[in-house]
């Protein structure tokens, strides 16, 4: 599925190196989990993927399903199957919610040759997905993000997820900002993503979100690259004692 | 086009499907093509023979003539305005062409039937919202029919000539007249002797001027009173033919208690050289009475580098000339090289309202200096100005605006709030609210601001699916929204796609 090897990434303005060789496969149907202190490159890894402007790759290369994500822009990742939940969503004013949404899954269906489909199908899609995400009809006619709650942004993160069904998805910090019955929602709401053809990329600071999405394999990622992977007791193990002692153990 | 309950709700919210549809079809400017048809030219050149000559084509009456020759000598008197934010080479009124008209139409058609199929082609081909190509070929109900069952009755203008007006019948039954200005002339002296030039005199201005001198034709409009129009109006402008301007004239009166809801549609072919355009639209409206009236204006813009394009100087006004007489004005600017605009309302009539909703674009070299004047003269009037400017490559977007408080004017309010975006950073946004107050219970409150298009935003749009000139599209139109939503809905669509072709290449 997602396949990233000896990935060097430079900010594009200044000579800034922020990932030192990345090396990571998430085959289909896992649950990966990135760790690491702030600043070790996990959000910029998110970005790379899914395309962001003002990073350079000097180095390596990244593919889903065997295609160069690296070589396409934004949009062909996000219809190859990408999905990336934003840290911080970004507010759309004037642009409603279900227009939004109905955008993005048409062109992205449109981009694979498939039908669009029909409002009356969309409301129905949607209605059905919002309702397990607790996101109310009056929440999908607001303006994208506009006067959300940090709960409702992400809320609103994992309806996308929902109704785009990527193959890969990519969580960034996903937990910030939010109490706990929030994140429970959100995790569930993931939970009921998950499947043997769809992998999960959580990032994240803390363990309180992997006890709701249960990791498969665990990544610590420090100063732009991966030091060390392990199952989830690695993830409990942090939570312990913090990065402190596990970055010092690999040097 | 099939509208859903659902879907109407959407389309209100921002961009749809259609929109992304039509960048991704579209070049980037679809009304761009050029109709061959045989014209008829007066000569080249503005004198008193051709302000006779149009007369004499219209076959207009004495007292018409003579109001058109004082113009005309007024119009010598007079120079041109250069208050504007706007840079334009000189523009030799020698070199225009003052007259143009299809030769089919040189005997009036009695029917559709014997318009040239060209011309009939070419609103097949502009697509526009309405549905006119289907309605002026008299397909009553046609599959496409606008939704809901609203039907829409157009008049057509094409270069000088009205070309043919729909559901005349139906409307005649309703006692509301809506014909070309040249046939009202002829069949309705009284009403136009009475209103003609009584909201835009004759002296107003230079371009207003030149336009009672030698407008050619245009659409009238008179409803009764206590009656509310059957169907939206519409006009459809376009010009064609080379090297020639078009100043078409507009007359609107509603009666007391009447209500009736106003289109305009413009689109004029690709050309090299700029071509002019001077209209007035004059709206008068009684007691109690209320007009919508509706633009889409998408004049040819001119080129990258600014070749070519509409020159657009338009007087546009409403006089509110009764109590609680009301008028709304929705104006979307897409098109010209240059936009010299500003619709304004009188608010001559105790408790009379006027409303002010505006979308310009400009991109690429365009320059648009648009916005409106509200004149408060009668007590407790209201007025409401919302301006969205966007400014795209290296065009300006002034917004000019207008509030006066007359001194009987009192307990008025105005609100106005003037937004302008940035795509860029070659382009500007300038803002020039001119307040008058000249008493001292009335409230004025104006609110602007400027953004630019967040990569933000794009980037998040792009992440989902929505490629880079959908994206800006459906930001644009997020920002434009409160615009969109004052427009009847067919409109509205039109509008949200016209955003979209109007800003392709504006980024990356």
């Amino acid at each position: 599925m997602l396949e990233i090897k000896n990935l060097h990434v430079k900010l594009e303005d200044e000579d800034k190196q922020i990932l030192n060789g990345v090396d990571l496969t998430v085959p289909a149907g896992e649950v990966h989990a990135i760790m690491g202190p702030n600043g070790s490159g996990k959000s910029t890894l998110s970005y790379v993927l899914s395309g962001r402007d003002g990073y350079q790759v000097t180095e390596g290369e990244a593919s889903l399903d065997g295609h160069d994500l690296l070589d396409m822009e934004p949009e062909e990742r996000a219809s190859a199957g990408l999905f990336l939940a934003f840290q911080y969503p970004v507010e759309i004013p004037g642009v409603g919610n279900l227009t939004f949404l109905r955008t993005a899954l048409n062109a992205q269906r449109k981009a694979r040759g498939e039908e669009e489909l029909s409002s009356a199908e969309f409301l129905k899609l949607v209605r059905e997905k919002a309702k397990t995400l607790k996101i109310d009809g009056e929440m999908l006619k607001r303006p994208v993000n506009v006067g959300f709650s940090g709960g409702e942004k992400k809320r609103n993160e994992i309806l996308q997820m929902a109704m785009l069904e990527p193959r890969m998805c990519i969580l960034d910090e996903t937990d910030s900002g939010l109490d706990v019955d929030a994140m429970r929602l959100v995790a569930d709401g993931v939970n009921a993503l998950r499947s043997p053809e769809r992998s999960f990329l959580v990032i994240t600071h803390y363990q309180r979100l992997l006890d709701h999405i249960k990791p498969d394999v665990v990544h610590i990622m420090s100063a732009g690259r991966i030091v060390k992977t392990g199952g989830p007791e690695l993830a409990l193990e942090v939570e312990r004692n913090g990065y402190g002692d596990l970055l010092a153990e690999v040097g | 086009m099939s509208v859903e309950t659902g879907e109407a709700i959407e389309v209100r919210e921002g961009v749809d499907r259609e929109t992304v549809e039509t960048v991704q079809n579209m070049g980037s400017y679809k009304y761009g093509w050029d109709t061959e048809i045989e014209m008829d030219y007066a000569p080249k050149g503005i004198n008193e023979d051709i302000v006779r000559l149009i007369s004499e084509k219209n076959a207009e009456p004495e007292w018409m003539l003579e109001w058109r020759l004082a113009a005309f000598r007024r119009w010598q008197t007079m120079v041109e305005p250069k208050w504007a934010m706007l840079n334009y080479p000189v523009i030799d009124y020698q070199d225009q062409y003052y007259y143009a008209r299809p030769k089919s139409m040189a005997v009036k058609p009695k029917s559709l039937d014997e318009v040239d199929p060209k011309l009939l082609a070419t609103y097949e081909k502009l697509g526009i919202p309405l549905k006119e190509q289907m309605i002026l070929a008299g397909i009553e109900g046609a599959e496409g029919a606008p939704a809901e069952g609203r039907k829409v009755a157009v008049d057509a203008v094409f270069d000088s000539v009205s070309v043919g007006t729909t559901f005349k019948d139906e409307l005649a039954k309703a006692g509301v007249i809506f014909c070309s200005i040249s046939e009202a002339i002829r069949e309705h002296p009284e009403l136009v002797k009475k209103y003609l030039g009584s909201v835009v005199p004759q002296s107003d201005n230079f371009f207003a001027t030149l336009n009672s001198a030698v407008f050619s034709d245009g659409s009238f409009v008179y409803v009764p009173p206590g009656t509310r129009c059957p169907m939206e109006l519409s006009t459809y402008f376009r010009i064609n033919a080379e090297n020639t301007g078009q100043f078409e004239r507009t007359l609107i009166i509603a009666d007391k208690g009447a209500y009736v809801s106003y289109l305009e549609g413009c689109t004029a072919p690709k050309r090299d050289v700029a071509q002019l355009h001077a209209a007035v639209v004059e709206i008068v409206i009684l007691e109690d009475a209320e007009v919508k009236y509706s633009t889409v204006q998408n004049w040819f813009p001119g080129d990258e580098e600014g070749k070519g394009g509409i020159y657009n100087f338009v007087t546009k006004r409403a006089d509110c000339r009764e109590a609680r007489a009301k008028v709304m004005w929705t104006q979307v600017e897409t098109g010209s090289a240059i936009t010299w605009k500003y619709p304004s309302c009188i608010l001559r009539g105790e408790e009379s309202q006027g409303e002010f909703y505006s979308i310009a674009i400009a991109n690429n070299m365009q320059q648009a200096d648009t916005g409106t004047k509200m004149i408060h003269l009668g007590k407790n009037t209201r007025s409401r100005i919302v301006s969205k400017g966007i400014s795209a490559g290296k065009a300006q977007n002034t917004y000019r605006g207008l509030v006066s408080m007359h001194p009987r004017a009192t307990n008025s309010r105005n609100y106005t709030q003037c937004d302008s975006l940035l795509i860029g950073d070659q382009c500007g946004a300038h803002t020039v609210p001119y307040i008058e107050v000249k008493n001292t219970s009335s409230r004025v409150e104006h609110e602007a601001t400027t953004s630019k298009v967040d990569d933000d935003q794009l980037f998040y749009c792009r992440a989902r699916g929505i490629d880079e000139e959908a994206a800006v599209a459906l930001v644009v139109n997020g920002f434009c929204r409160e615009v969109l939503q004052a427009l009847p809905m067919e409109f509205a669509m039109e509008a949200q796609s016209l955003v979209a072709i109007s800003l392709e290449g504006s980024v990356g």
